[in-house]
């Protein structure tokens, strides 16, 4: 597989002239080395509507999130070789689809937001860096590397059915990126600002999350991490 | 490349007031690093900032650096910002302007501890301070042993340095315009630049920013190369932005070539592996740098390091069974070093390699990089030019900051470590600038219409031309086209017939143009039309640069004449400005003056 005429099924959808999106089939001479985003800059060549994002293509930008063949990746750093055909690509469920595999992910960036994703100090700051032992700066390993992709979110159950209220995966997860900071001094209002019912603690352990992120995170981790200095500190 | 014609005056003017438009003290266009640095300025000093970028902004070039940035910590090695700054001004290959950089390494300590505090997960000493690492051309005492200058995060710096900028951006309350392509400048009879008319993406709705200052901060044009480490986003459109308002660009005949991308893909393998102690071998195993650069060997200055390589390849002694790339081992520095220092390389190496650098060489070879040249700028991120009062008159309103700006403090060749710094040192340096205009400036000045018509017709053209009669070409087509000869027509290695060939050759892509036919005629995210008007800055750009390399005469920096092998100062120790008006060049002298310390005289260049 992924050597010669492969054959690819591609969601389409146009607001503007399509009455409700359809699949549509294409076949592309691949070579060995392809990832996807070759194939999809190739079918674009044959079919200049198809409408897809991307940017650095090494995976680190986090701009080609789509739905390959049921599960979430980046396109550009998933290999031909590695897909059965037909090669199904959808966008990322859950959120609106804007046009063909793009979505709008206004409401995931809202939650990312809203986790206030900063570092927040109130003492007034030494002439020099902050002091951080390399202990202390491991524990952000696995965290800060974060592309902001949507794959996780975007496949979590809960995500899908609680958009507006629960935070999801990504936004949890850098939630914990800086509880985790020794040099951050806003734990406390960190930790009421996740209590409830929802922001937090709609996160059943499903682990879609872990299982499909690009950069190998663990954002149910994370989550259990929270949990436990919630119980921690706010009791 | 204007077919406005086809429009009536009537309709347009319908069009223009009918557009939407909003309205801030300030817009930045672009949302890197040095975008987001020159906003957060902006917005904690109270100003309204737009912030337009064509990607949400995470997903913009500077999340891909990765080694790091420069600055004299000294918390590794002794060091200062004066080292540095002959550094810097001798990588240049003394086309740096010496104002700039003294300002620039004098501020970089402060800025990385200011990144610092805002949450950049900068790696750590065994004594809480910032990590460094040595790179290229880094020297302590002003030529002597390696410096480790290099602040890093992993080799994921970029990435946690535009992460904390958005986060501290997020917090600023910035006004974003994600996935916004900027047109064209707003600009009136006198000359002021007054905003930007903006495509919104999503709904291909033109939308009218007006702004009392206009900074462009849209990063490089490394997509001008067929093989290149850049995003695909890097088609300079700021650049050309300023080219087609009358702008001329800077110094763009000096295009870096990172020695290592990955051979024939392009992925970018950071210096800091060299500076992790990695080295480059030809096929009979010989670690070749020693012969090239007897001192500082494979951290000599990337132009050197690239040349080698070329070298090595052209005379039979490459790798592989074309030989024609050279091997980066890793291998001896053991596993711990690499997936704590080199993680995301590694990560890079094995997705599109197959291979873990820890037991494997990886195949690497010169790759096109980065844009030394750009919209020249003085140290407060005025866009500066021609006008009447010599070559430093500010255009009113302009700024630029970054690798879209040509400051200059790269000169001929920039050093690996000094581009996150440049776009912090002087998108800050912006901000400051801006502030302060703003306050001499109260009001807005009214809107010119037929700026705008000028800039709504060059975007409504391509409505009308979903067919041309006769011979049709495809954006992607005319792309390749125009990357494979820049590729090779103005490479590493450049002489008089190349490059002259070079210039025909994009004049005949630039007719070409004239037949493109956008085919996807839809509004709704139509990414083939965005792909189109990059296109055109594409190829304003090429032009630009090959015109410029034809008539440098000498050999300096990324700029190498076969035909001129020498370096030649008394002819050519000058900065090149290119204006798209008659394709035509002229010259401004290098600032040779620092703003305190004595002057670096040009001397020769040995590593």
């Amino acid at each position: 597989m992924g050597y010669g005429v492969m054959r690819f099924s591609i969601y389409r959808y146009n607001p503007e002239t399509d009455q409700a999106p359809y699949m549509q089939d294409y076949e592309l001479e691949t070579a060995p080395e392809m990832m996807l985003l070759d194939a999809l800059e190739q079918l674009k060549v044959q079919d200049e509507t198809l409408s897809f994002r991307r940017s650095c293509g090494e995976g680190v930008c986090g701009s080609d999130g789509v739905n390959i063949n049921g599960r979430n990746g980046l396109a550009c750093i998933t290999a031909l070789s590695s897909l059965t055909e037909p090669v199904e690509i959808r966008p990322m469920p859950g959120m609106p689809v804007i046009r063909d595999l793009i979505i709008d992910m206004a409401q995931f960036y809202h939650q990312y937001r809203s986790v206030k994703p900063y570092l927040i100090v109130h003492d007034p700051e030494p002439e020099v860096e902050f002091k951080q032992t390399p202990e202390e700066r491991e524990r952000l390993d696995g965290l800060y590397e974060c592309i902001l992709c949507g794959c996780c979110s975007m496949s979590c159950p809960s995500f899908w059915w609680n958009p507006d209220y629960f935070r999801g995966p990504a936004a949890l997860l850098q939630a914990w990126r800086f509880l985790a900071d020794s040099r951050d001094q806003a734990t406390a209002e960190r930790l009421e600002a996740l209590d409830g019912t929802y922001r937090l603690f709609r996160c059943h352990t499903i682990m879609n999350c872990a299982d499909v992120c690009p950069k190998g995170l663990n954002p149910t981790q994370a989550i259990g991490n929270i949990k436990k200095m919630m119980l921690t500190q706010l009791t | 490349m204007g077919d406005a014609s086809v429009i009536s005056g009537g309709f347009m003017s319908a069009i223009t007031s009918s557009l939407r438009r909003r309205r801030f003290d300030s817009l930045v266009i672009g949302a890197g690093g040095g975008g987001l640095r020159a906003a957060l300025q902006l917005a904690r000093a109270d100003a309204t900032v737009a912030v337009v970028s064509k990607v949400f902004p995470t997903r913009s070039h500077t999340v891909a650096a990765q080694g790091g940035m420069n600055a004299a910590l000294a918390n590794v090695l002794p060091d200062n910002w004066h080292w540095h700054m002959y550094d810097t001004v001798k990588g240049s290959d003394y086309l740096g302007d010496q104002d700039a950089i003294e300002y620039m390494c004098r501020a970089a300590s402060h800025l990385v501890v200011e990144l610092e505090h805002i949450g950049v997960p900068f790696s750590r000493l065994d004594d809480g301070s910032i990590y460094q690492r040595p790179f290229g051309g880094q020297s302590q005492n002003f030529g002597g042993v390696q410096a480790a200058r290099t602040c890093a995060a992993a080799d994921r710096t970029g990435h946690a340095i535009l992460h904390s900028l958005y986060q501290q951006n997020i917090r600023a309350r910035t006004h974003f315009f994600d996935e916004y392509f900027a047109l064209d400048f707003i600009k009136d009879d006198q000359g002021y630049i007054l905003g930007a008319l903006v495509l919104e993406i999503a709904t291909g709705e033109p939308l009218l920013i007006e702004a009392k200052t206009t900074l462009l901060a849209t990063g490089g044009v490394g997509q001008l190369f067929a093989t290149n480490t850049n995003a695909r986003i890097n088609t300079g459109d700021g650049l050309a932005m300023s080219l087609r308002a009358g702008i001329p660009v800077q110094d763009m005949e000096f295009f870096q070539f990172h020695p290592t991308g990955i051979a024939g893909r392009g992925m970018l393998i950071t210096e800091g592996a060299r500076g992790e102690g990695g080295y480059l071998v030809n096929k009979d195993g010989e670690r070749f740098m020693e012969r090239y650069a007897p001192n500082a060997k494979d951290l000599a200055s990337r132009d050197v390091v690239s040349r080698a390589i070329y070298m090595e390849v052209r005379d039979g002694r490459g790798c592989g069974p074309e030989g024609s790339y050279v091997h980066l081992k890793l291998d001896h520095l053991g596993s711990d070093v690499i997936k704590k220092r080199l993680p995301g390389i590694r990560e890079t190496i094995k997705t599109f390699l197959g291979i873990d650098p820890i037991n494997e060489v990886i195949p690497v070879y010169p790759t096109a990089h980065y844009t030394m040249g750009g919209i020249p700028t003085n140290r407060f991120g005025q866009v500066v030019m021609p006008i009447k009062k010599g070559a430093e008159e500010a255009v009113p309103g302009l700024y630029a900051a970054g690798e879209c700006a040509c400051v200059s403090v790269h000169g001929a060749n920039r050093l690996g470590g000094n581009s996150l710094l440049d776009i912090v040192v002087f998108g800050r340096a912006a901000g400051n600038h801006i502030i302060e205009y703003l306050k001499e400036v109260r009001q807005h000045r009214p809107v010119d219409n037929e700026s705008v018509e000028q800039a709504m017709a060059r975007f409504l053209r391509w409505d009308a031309r979903a067919q041309v009669e006769g011979q049709e070409e495809t954006v992607d087509a005319l792309r390749r086209s125009l990357q494979q000869v820049m590729e090779k027509y103005c490479g590493v290695f450049r002489d008089d017939t190349i490059l002259t060939q070079g210039v025909e050759k994009v004049r005949e892509i630039e007719a070409r143009f004239q037949n493109v036919v956008l085919r996807d005629q839809s509004k709704c995210f139509n990414t083939a039309r965005i792909e189109a008007l990059e296109l055109e800055n594409l190829i304003d750009l090429g032009l630009a640069t090959v015109i410029s390399a034809l008539a440098r005469k000498e050999s300096r920096g990324a700029h190498s004449r076969i035909d001129y092998p020498e370096r030649d100062d008394l002819a050519w120790m000058k900065h090149s400005l290119y204006f798209k008006e008659e394709q035509r060049l002229e010259y401004k002298p290098v600032r040779t003056q620092p703003l305190t310390v004595d002057s670096f005289p040009p001397k020769k260049r040995v590593y």
